[in-house]
């Protein structure tokens, strides 16, 4: 196709204001798929994706619309996935920006919209679910404007559900996203902005074709790694893997690589041809930083192997995670999973279980500590367990946080960030109704907890978006919690001194009526250094015997003893004390104001 | 020919009425029917004769209320049934009339266990059952009266409503009775019965209270000098009892583990490795017996790793040192290490007979929790 015909555009959007309804209608009106092939949000093909309503995974869809060729790449919607977003915009020239005409601007339709300017796209701005009754077009519109500069009447009105409006979208795609620029007769280089694996067909890289073109069958070559491979097939989807004889500049599509070591390729790598090599590869993305981090144990040890390797698989198209090896004394064996933030951390523990049907005990989260010891030594710490004992200052990732709430909820929106060592930094508004509130706040006071809070305390309304804005030094400690004695490190917590006190009390308390009683006492302690900050003993067992066994029922009460033997296995052992699997995560439900 | 089983139970399903917590195979009222049924028990009897040694050392009728049954059709079972040196019938208070008390003893019953549950006249309701305090005592003393010195009390403590000096009257009035046995059960709500309904809500708000009343009743009686000698129950001293061992010698075979057959409706059997559960349904019972076959019955197949495990469970249950030799395999000797440093468990490195275990007074009011880790 020649460059001019190509249009590379993605749909952004703030979650559920109808990014993938619209992708699907787009599909349907370009007869891409019948009416009778039609899922439901065809784009969103992981089981997991269709339950949450979100999309994970950027993929490319080619339509043809009056002589063009339209390649959607979809991307991500949720505040932890910036990252991938802006790796799927690198691969376009123009999106929608999808407004839902009930609820305005939200937190992310700002975070995708900057995105996008920076990454100089031409934004096409819509308002969809006209057609709902509490619909309010005209004030959408005026926020759109008002955010992104332009006129409201230049805003499209759409129903992706019922399909009003979306041919115009279309023409208005082919009018006014530019076409790629390239060189086709250039040497051939892609830019591999995704990937998936197949066990059976090995690596699948997704590529925008830069320049020149690329025949099914040659030999490739990965630029920044070297790795050498044959294009087993090239093709796109259309939604359905199509294969085809050459990917040319401009085009979007998928290269079947037949590798079946998963980190021989990386997203963001190069691909020229092995015959006709550029001499240059193309920009790379930057490597993304993980700031949430926990620990992943298998329930069974037995699974250690199984995990390995599954987040080997899931970390072949989920870049942004990392993982290394742990080992717990509580826990056993595991890993220390870096994660962009919560949901990621979500997505990942429950893609580890669905998908590689493996049963996990996931540690509460910390974020990452740069320390700086006695000695000068700087190192950054993932795991509380491992923060030294020597330090000379201790400095925290720090967030600004952009909340959009309706102006009625101001007030506890600051109270939340003020309790949680926020920083105000301004507050606009984007409409009479509603405030934009610009707060500076420690990454570690939102990873737990913040954003339920958040909802719960806006009934919902609010929205949040954040950026990572670097480390700053806080007035951090260690706190340790000792079962019978024992340090347990999957316990242990760093936290400000000022909150030290009380949350150490929380999760005493938490842990007393987590932990069973045993048959004997259980003393269960937090400590700052050597320091006791709280305790509580767990009373030993005083009767733990079946009244009655007789001859008639000694299988029954055998039963029952095996059935006694076998909730003890579940349980993990600390020293002698048995700590239920739930009783790790106490930290997790401590409630606000650590009571 | 003869067989090895020195152990008999006999099941008299029969009751006026059925109380709230009882989850026993019963059968209410049916007098019509104790004929039919004594006739089918002893056709069961008849056909399993030949497992039972010549020299039958326990037999036990329990029920139901044994004493419910027609006095005559009682008697002629009782009459059947192999002489044994302890020979026990449950009986419930208010059954308990001199022409009975009489006829148990003249049939060859020398051990009564006499259910009182309680002496408190408002637990009694709860319990439903049909005596009041005054037939406790009466049925007691007409036991007395014919002559039977071997008489055990029922007590159940732990019941709704029940204050720690109501549990301590009860166990005076037992002592006043001076009985020679008493077994003592904290209710149990067990699932699927009327009394689990009404009062499971209840009994697990007053879960943690009742680790008290355990602790109360082993201190009392141990104190008024019964031997604790397994988990619930008690015996007067020998020394106190001109010599003679007072243990329900019949239980006590359940506990050390020995064959037992077990005839009636829901009856079971443990022989040679072998369990076997009656049909608990009484017509499908008498039908097969009258045609002359065995009733049908479930069966298990108890393996030696199950028979060893068995008999560390139901052996930890006693006072009495339990034999390593012959369980080694089932038990977890880190446990067992942890369990001996934690005090709840004694190991005695033992003279001709091997090493042996006993439980701590703490470690057998923890027995459950103790034998889980113990076993491997």
């Amino acid at each position: 196709m020649q460059l001019d015909r190509i249009r590379n555009f993605s749909i952004i959007a703030h979650i559920d204001h109808g990014k993938s309804t619209l992708a699907d209608r787009i599909l349907e009106v370009t007869d891409t798929v019948s009416g009778r092939e039609m899922r439901a949000q065809v784009l969103d093909s992981m089981e997991l994706e269709r339950e949450r309503g979100i999309t994970i995974k950027a993929q490319a869809v080619r339509v043809l619309w009056k002589g063009h060729q339209l390649n959607l790449i979809d991307t991500p919607g949720h505040v932890d996935f910036t990252y991938e977003v802006s790796r799927s915009l690198q691969a376009c020239e123009g999106a929608v920006l999808v407004v839902d005409a009930a609820q305005g601007v939200e937190a992310q339709t700002v975070a995708n919209a900057y995105l996008a300017i920076e990454n100089e796209l031409e934004l096409l701005p819509v308002v969809n679910k006209i057609d709902l009754p509490q619909a309010d077009p005209d004030a959408a519109a005026a926020e759109i404007a008002e955010l992104i500069g332009g006129d409201p009447a230049g805003v499209m009105r759409i129903s992706a559900k019922t399909g009003q409006g979306i041919e115009a979208v279309l023409d208005a795609i082919v009018e006014r996203i530019p076409a790629p620029d390239g060189d086709p007769a250039a040497p051939p280089r892609a830019l591999i902005f995704d990937s998936s694996y197949d066990q059976y067909r090995g690596v699948v890289a997704f590529v925008r074709v830069v320049d020149g073109s690329f025949r099914n069958g040659e030999g490739l070559l990965a630029m920044a790694q070297g790795t050498r491979f044959e294009a087993e097939e090239l093709g796109f989807f259309s939604p359905t893997m199509r294969a085809a004889q050459t990917l040319e500049a401009g085009e979007v599509g998928y290269a079947i690589t037949g590798l079946k070591d998963v980190s021989r390729l990386r997203v963001g790598d190069t691909l020229t041809a092995l015959e006709n090599p550029a001499a240059d590869a193309l920009p790379g993305y930057k490597d993304v930083k993980p700031m949430v981090f926990a620990g992943l144990f298998p329930t069974d040890s037995d699974e250690y192997p199984d995990l390995r390797d599954a987040l080997e698989k899931l970390k072949l198209n989920d870049g942004a995670l990392i993982y290394e090896p742990e080992t717990s004394q509580a826990l056993g064996f595991g890993f220390r999973c870096g994660f962009l933030g919560l949901l990621h951390m979500e997505i990942v523990r429950e893609r580890l279980e669905r998908e590689f049907d493996l049963d996990l005990l996931v540690t509460a989260p910390n974020v990452a500590y740069q320390v700086i010891t006695t000695t000068g030594e700087e190192i950054e710490v993932h795991n509380p367990a491992e923060m030294p004992a020597e330090i000379e200052r201790v400095e925290e990732p720090y967030i600004r946080a952009s909340i959009i709430v309706p102006k009625e909820y101001v007030g506890q929106v600051m109270e939340l960030c003020n309790d949680r060592r926020g920083r105000f930094d301004h507050m606009e508004y984007l409409s009479e109704d509603r405030a934009v509130l610009i707060y500076e706040l420690p990454l570690a006071e939102v990873v737990i907890d913040f954003y339920d809070q958040l909802k719960s305390r806006t009934r919902g309304y609010a929205s949040f978006d954040y950026d990572v804005i670097g480390f700053r030094e806080g007035n951090l400690v260690k706190l340790d919690v000792l079962i019978a004695g024992d340090s347990v490190d999957a316990l242990s917590l760093i936290i400000h001194r000022d909150s030290a006190y009380g949350r150490g009390r929380a999760l005493v308390d938490r842990l007393r009526e987590e932990i069973p009683r045993q048959m004997f006492d259980v003393p269960i302690q937090a400590a700052i250094g050597s320091r006791i900050i709280a305790r509580e003993t767990i009373k030993a067992k005083r009767k733990d015997v079946l009244a009655k066994c007789y001859g008639g029922d000694i299988t029954r009460k055998r039963k029952l003893l095996e059935q006694q033997k076998k909730g003890k296995k579940r349980m993990k052992q600390v020293g002698a004390v048995e700590v239920p699997q739930e009783a790790f995560l106490a930290v997790l439900n401590l409630n606000e104001n650590g009571k | 020919m003869s067989g090895v089983v020195r152990h008999l139970y006999v099941h008299l399903p029969f009751c006026a009425h059925r109380c709230g917590y009882c989850d026993f195979v019963t059968v209410v009222g049916r007098q019509g029917e104790h004929g039919t049924y004594v006739e089918a028990l002893l056709a069961e009897l008849e056909l399993e004769r030949p497992l039972l040694s010549p020299e039958v050392q326990t037999v036990f009728v329990g029920g139901g209320t044994p004493t419910f049954t027609e006095p005559e059709e009682l008697r002629r079972l009782l009459l059947a049934l192999p002489a044994a040196a302890e020979v026990t019938v449950e009986a419930n208070p208010e059954t308990v009339t001199p022409e009975v008390a009489s006829l148990l003893r003249d049939a060859g019953v020398n051990r009564v266990s006499l259910g009182a549950q309680t002496f408190d006249p408002d637990l009694l309701v709860v319990l439903e059952r049909r005596a009041g305090p005054d037939d406790v005592r009466r049925a007691f003393y007409r036991l007395r009266d014919a002559d039977f010195d071997n008489i055990s009390l029922d007590l159940i403590y732990g019941i709704p409503g029940q204050s720690s000096s109501a549990l301590d009257a009860d166990i005076d009035e037992a002592l006043a009775l001076g009985p020679e046995h008493l077994s003592c059960y904290e209710l149990e709500a067990k699932p699927g019965t009327r009394f689990a309904h009404r009062y499971g809500e209840e009994l697990r708000r007053q879960e943690e209270a009742l680790e008290d009343y355990f602790e109360r009743v082993v201190g009392r009686l141990t104190h008024a000098g019964y031997r604790w000698y397994e988990t619930a129950n008690f015996c007067r001293l020998s020394g106190a009892a001109g010599g003679r061992d007072l243990r329900a010698h019949h239980n006590l075979a359940y506990w050390l583990g020995r064959d037992y057959l077990g005839v009636g409706i829901g009856a079971v059997s443990t022989v040679l490795g072998q369990r076997w559960r009656n049909t608990p349904r009484l017509p499908v019972y008498a039908a097969s017996l009258a045609r002359g076959h065995r009733p049908p019955r479930e069966l298990e197949e108890l393996s030696t790793d199950v028979l060893q495990r068995e008999r560390v469970m139901l052996g930890l249950r006693l006072d009495e040192q339990l034999q390593v030799a012959g369980i080694g395999p089932v038990l977890d000797t880190d446990a067992l290490e942890r369990l001996e440093r934690l005090e709840l468990v004694a190991r005695d490195g033992g003279g001709s007979e091997g090493e042996s275990l006993t439980l701590t007074p703490r470690g057998r009011l923890l027995g459950g929790g103790v034998t889980a880790e113990l076993l491997a």
